[in-house]
C-alpha cells in the first residue's frame, strides 16, 4: 500500500516535470516526425527534373537520339545546349546545373567499337543524391535508330551502400518505430535519472524510505506512455505520408512494442546507473544507438553481415524487434510464430532491470 | 543536559576518497534535544560527516548510531526518523512549493488524511502560503531554505541534520530560522547542524569543531573557551597595523588577528602574565593602544585549536 502511494507520488512528479520540460515534450514528438520524414524521403531516390545541360560535340543521328531518349526520361531535365566541354564546366562551377552531359565528337564510333565509353557525365559529386541520379542514367540504354535493338552502353556497377535491397518506404516505417524508440527510450530514462544525481535532488530521494523499485517503476512508466505515443505517431504519419499499412494484429503490435519499450527503459536505467552526468549519459546512449541501428538489420540485411556482428547483433533489443514489427505490420505474422523474438526481449528487459536495481544505491558512494 | 539519551554517536567515525582522508576517527556523543554544531572552513568534513549519520555514505572505518540503530545495517529502518536539508538546494525547480511538499508527503507515506493538512499547517509555518502556487526554482535564498527545512520536517523526524543550511540567506531570515530550531529543539528535536559562521556555531548548546576531517574540539561554546590553552588579550590602537607588526615579532605571542581598529592576541597559558607582556610589548614600540584580557570567542576558539593541531602535526 505504501509502496503504491509512493510509486504514484514519482508517477505523479514526473508527469508535472515533463509537461513543463518544453525540450524533452518537443523532442517526444520532434524526433519521429523528423527521423521519419528524413529517413521516409532520403530513400526515395526517384529524383526527379535536376537541372542539366549538355554538349553535343557530335552532332550526329545517333548523338541526337541520345539526347532525346535522356529527356524523355525525365531524371533530369535537359534545359540547355553548350557548345564545348568548358561551357559545361563553367556553368557546374558556377552551380548551375548538377549534371552535365557531355557527348564526343567520335561519339559514333565509340559507340561502334565499344572501347571506351561513349559519353561522358560531369556530376557534381557532393551530393549523394545527384551521385545516384548519374548512376541511373548510365544504366539508360541507347537505341540505334536503324534497327530497334538495344544495345547498353558499358555502365558501371550501381551498388547502393544505404539501401541495398532497394527498399522503399514501406519497408523503412516499420524499422524506424524501433530506431526511434531506442534512441528515445533509452536516452530519456538514463539523463532523467542522471539529471536528478546532477542537481542534487537525488541525495534527497535516497534519504527518504523510497525503495529502489519504487523509485525506477515510478520513472519508467511515464516513459512508457511516451513510447506509446512515439509509436502512434511513427505509424499514423508513415501510414498518411508513404502508405505504409498495418497488415497484423494491433493488440499483438502493442504486446511487442511494449515489450520492446521495457527492454530499453531497463537499458536507460541501467546506464544512468553507470553515468554521473547527463554528458555521459548521452555518450553511452549512443553507444548503444549506433550498434543498433548498424546492426539490428534497419541499415544493412542481417544475413550479410559478417558472423561475429551477427552474434552481436542478437544481443541488441532492436534486432528482435525489427523482425517483429516488420513481420506483424507487414506480412500481418502472428506473433506466435514468432515467440523466440517476444522471449529474448524479455530476457534482456528482466536481466538488465534486475542488474540496474542491484547497481542503483540508495548511497552515495 | 547530559542525563537525557544519547541521540547520535559515533566512534572512530573514518571515510577516505582514495588517498584523501576527508573524515579522520571523528567521535561523537550528541544527547538527545540538542543543538548540536559542526564548525569548520569549506573541505573540513562536516558534509560528509552528516551523510555517513544519515546512511548515506559508508565509512571507510568506524561506526556510528543514530537513535541506537547502526546507520550502515540499518539505514533504511532510519530514514523514518531523520530529515535531512542538504547543503545544495534538492527540491525540484521545476515543481511548485505545494507539489513538492506534496510530493515529499506522499513519498513518505503519510496517511491520505494527513496529508494536505500537513502539507497547509507546514505553509503556514514557514511563511510559504503566499508561495504555494511559486516553481522552487524561482523562490528567493531565504524561502528556499524554508521550504527545504519544511520538506525535511514534514514526517516529524526526531533528529535533523541540516547542512550549512543559512549560506544563501539573509541576516533576518537567519535569525528566524535560528529561533525555528530552538522552537524544535524544545520540543525535543535533536538538531545537528554544520556551519561555517562562528555567531552561528556560538548558539549551538554544543558544537564540534572539524579541520581537515579531525575533530580538533568540542563541548559547549563556554567550554570550549575554558579549556583553550591560551589567553586572549585584545589590543585598540590608533594604529592597529603598526600594533600588529610591532606584536608580531614577538614569539610568545601565538596569533594575532585584526578586526578594525582591534587586535586578538592569542598568548599560550604557559607564558606567565600575558597581559603584561603585551602590554610592554606595545610600550616598547611606543605604540599608544588599551590592552585588556577577554574571555575567548569562537574566533579565538577556532585559532587557538587548528593551532594546536598544526604545530602537533609538526613536531
Ligand atoms: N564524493 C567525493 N569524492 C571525493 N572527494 C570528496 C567527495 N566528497 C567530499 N570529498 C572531499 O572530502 C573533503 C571534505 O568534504 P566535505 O565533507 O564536503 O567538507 P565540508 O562539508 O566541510 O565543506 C573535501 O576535501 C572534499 O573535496
Ligand atoms: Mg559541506
Amino acid at each position: 500500500m505504501k509502496s503504491i502511494i509512493r510509486i504514484m507520488a514519482v508517477l505523479r512528479k514526473e508527469f508535472l516535470q515533463l509537461s513543463r520540460d518544453r525540450l524533452t515534450f518537443g523532442m517526444i514528438v520532434g524526433i519521429p516526425l523528423m527521423q521519419l520524414l528524413m529517413f521516409g524521403y532520403a530513400i526515395d531516390t526517384d529524383v526527379r527534373n535536376l537541372t542539366a545541360a549538355y554538349a553535343d560535340e557530335a552532332d550526329t543521328h545517333l548523338s541526337r537520339q541520345f539526347i532525346a531518349d535522356i529527356a524523355a526520361s525525365q531524371v533530369i531535365n535537359l534545359g540547355r545546349r553548350v557548345e564545348t566541354v568548358q561551357d559545361l564546366n563553367r556553368l557546374m562551377d558556377a552551380g548551375a546545373i548538377s549534371i552535365g552531359v557531355y557527348v564526343p565528337e567520335d561519339f559514333d564510333r565509340r559507340i561502334i567499337e565499344r572501347d571506351r565509353s561513349a559519353v561522358q557525365l560531369l556530376v557534381d559529386g557532393t551530393d549523394p543524391i545527384i551521385l545516384g541520379v548519374a548512376q541511373q542514367l548510365t544504366a539508360l540504354p541507347i537505341r540505334f535508330d536503324s534497327q530497334t535493338a538495344l544495345v547498353p552502353v558499358p555502365s558501371m556497377e550501381v551498388r547502393n551502400y544505404y539501401n541495398p535491397e532497394r527498399r522503399s518506404a514501406v519497408n523503412i516505417v516499420p524499422g524506424l518505430v524501433g530506431v526511434i524508440l531506442t534512441m528515445t527510450m533509452v536516452m530519456f530514462t538514463a539523463v532523467a535519472i542522471v539529471r536528478e544525481k546532477e542537481r542534487g535532488n537525488m541525495e534527497l530521494l535516497i534519504n527518504t524510505p523510497i525503495k529502489t523499485p519504487e523509485l525506477m517503476l515510478g520513472k519508467i512508466i511515464p516513459y512508457v506512455l511516451i513510447g506509446l505515443i512515439q509509436l502512434v505517431i511513427v505509424l499514423g504519419m508513415g501510414g498518411y505520408f508513404f502508405k505504409v499499412p498495418i497488415l497484423g494484429s494491433y493488440s499483438q503490435l502493442l504486446t511487442a512494442s511494449l515489450v520492446f519499450i521495457g527492454a530499453n527503459l531497463a537499458l536507460g536505467l541501467l546506464l544512468s546507473t553507470l553515468a554521473t552526468t547527463q554528458f555521459q549519459a548521452m555518450q553511452m546512449t549512443f553507444f548503444v544507438f549506433l550498434p543498433s541501428i548498424l546492426l539490428s538489420g534497419f541499415m544493412f540485411p542481417f544475413d550479410g553481415m559478417p558472423p561475429i556482428a551477427q552474434y552481436i547483433a542478437e544481443l541488441l533489443p532492436l534486432t528482435h524487434f525489427n523482425r517483429l514489427i516488420r513481420g506483424i505490420i507487414l506480412r500481418g505474422a502472428d506473433i506466435s510464430s514468432m515467440w523466440d523474438e517476444l522471449l529474448a526481449l524479455l530476457a534482456f528487459m528482466v536481466i538488465t532491470l534486475t542488474l540496474a536495481i542491484a547497481r542503483f544505491s540508495k548511497r552515495l558512494d | 543536559m547530559n542525563s537525557r539519551a544519547i541521540a547520535i554517536s559515533a566512534t572512530g567515525l573514518t571515510r577516505k576518497f582514495g588517498s584523501l582522508i576527508a573524515v579522520n576517527e571523528v567521535d561523537l556523543e550528541i544527547p538527545a534535544g540538542t543543538i548540536y554544531g559542526f564548525l569548520g572552513p569549506n573541505g573540513s568534513g562536516k558534509s560528509t560527516t552528516i551523510r555517513m549519520l544519515c546512511g548515506l555514505l559508508t565509512p571507510s572505518a568506524g561506526t556510528a548510531t543514530v537513535m541506537g540503530m547502526d546507520t550502515v545495517k540499518e539505514s533504511e529502518a532510519l530514514k523514518q526518523h531523520i530529515g535531512y536539508m542538504t547543503q545544495r538546494f534538492a527540491l525540484f525547480e521545476d515543481l511548485t512549493v505545494r507539489e513538492n511538499l506534496r510530493f515529499i508527503s506522499e513519498v513518505y507515506a503519510l496517511p491520505r488524511a494527513k496529508r494536505r493538512p500537513r502539507v497547509d499547517q507546514l505553509l503556514e509555518e514557514f511563511s510559504l502560503v503566499a508561495q504555494v502556487k511559486q516553481r522552487a526554482g524561482t523562490l528567493s535564498g531565504g524561502q528556499k531554505q524554508r521550504l527545504a527545512l519544511a520538506a525535511a520536517t514534514l514526517h516529524e523526524p526526531k533528529i535533523l541534520f541540516l547542512d550549512e543550511p543559512t549560506s544563501a540567506v539573509d541576516p533576518q531570515n537567519r535569525r528566524d530560522f535560528w529561533e525555528k530550531l530552538f522552537e524544535m529543539a524544545e520540543r525535543g528535536t535533536t538538531i545537528l547542524v554544520s556551519t561555517h559562521y562562528m555567531d552561528e556555531a556560538a548558539r549551538c548548546h554544543r558544537l564540534a569543531i572539524l579541520d581537515q576531517g579531525v575533530k580538533v574540539a568540542d563541548g559547549s561554546p563556554k567550554e570550549l573557551g575554558e579549556n583553550i590553552g591560551y589567553n586572549v588579550i585584545e589590543v585598540v590602537a590608533d594604529n592597529p597595523n603598526g600594533a600588529r607588526l610591532s606584536l608580531s615579532d614577538n614569539p610568545a605571542f601565538t596569533s594575532i588577528t585584526q578586526l578594525g581598529v582591534r587586535l586578538r592576541v592569542l598568548v599560550s597559558k604557559r607564558v606567565p602574565d600575558a597581559l603584561g607582556q603585551v602590554k610592554l610589548n606595545l610600550r616598547e614600540a611606543q605604540i599608544r593602544a588599551e590592552a585588556d584580557q577577554v574571555f575567548p570567542d569562537l574566533e579565538d576558539i577556532f585559532m587557538a585549536v587548528t593551532e594546536e593541531r598544526r604545530k602537533g602535526l609538526a613536531i
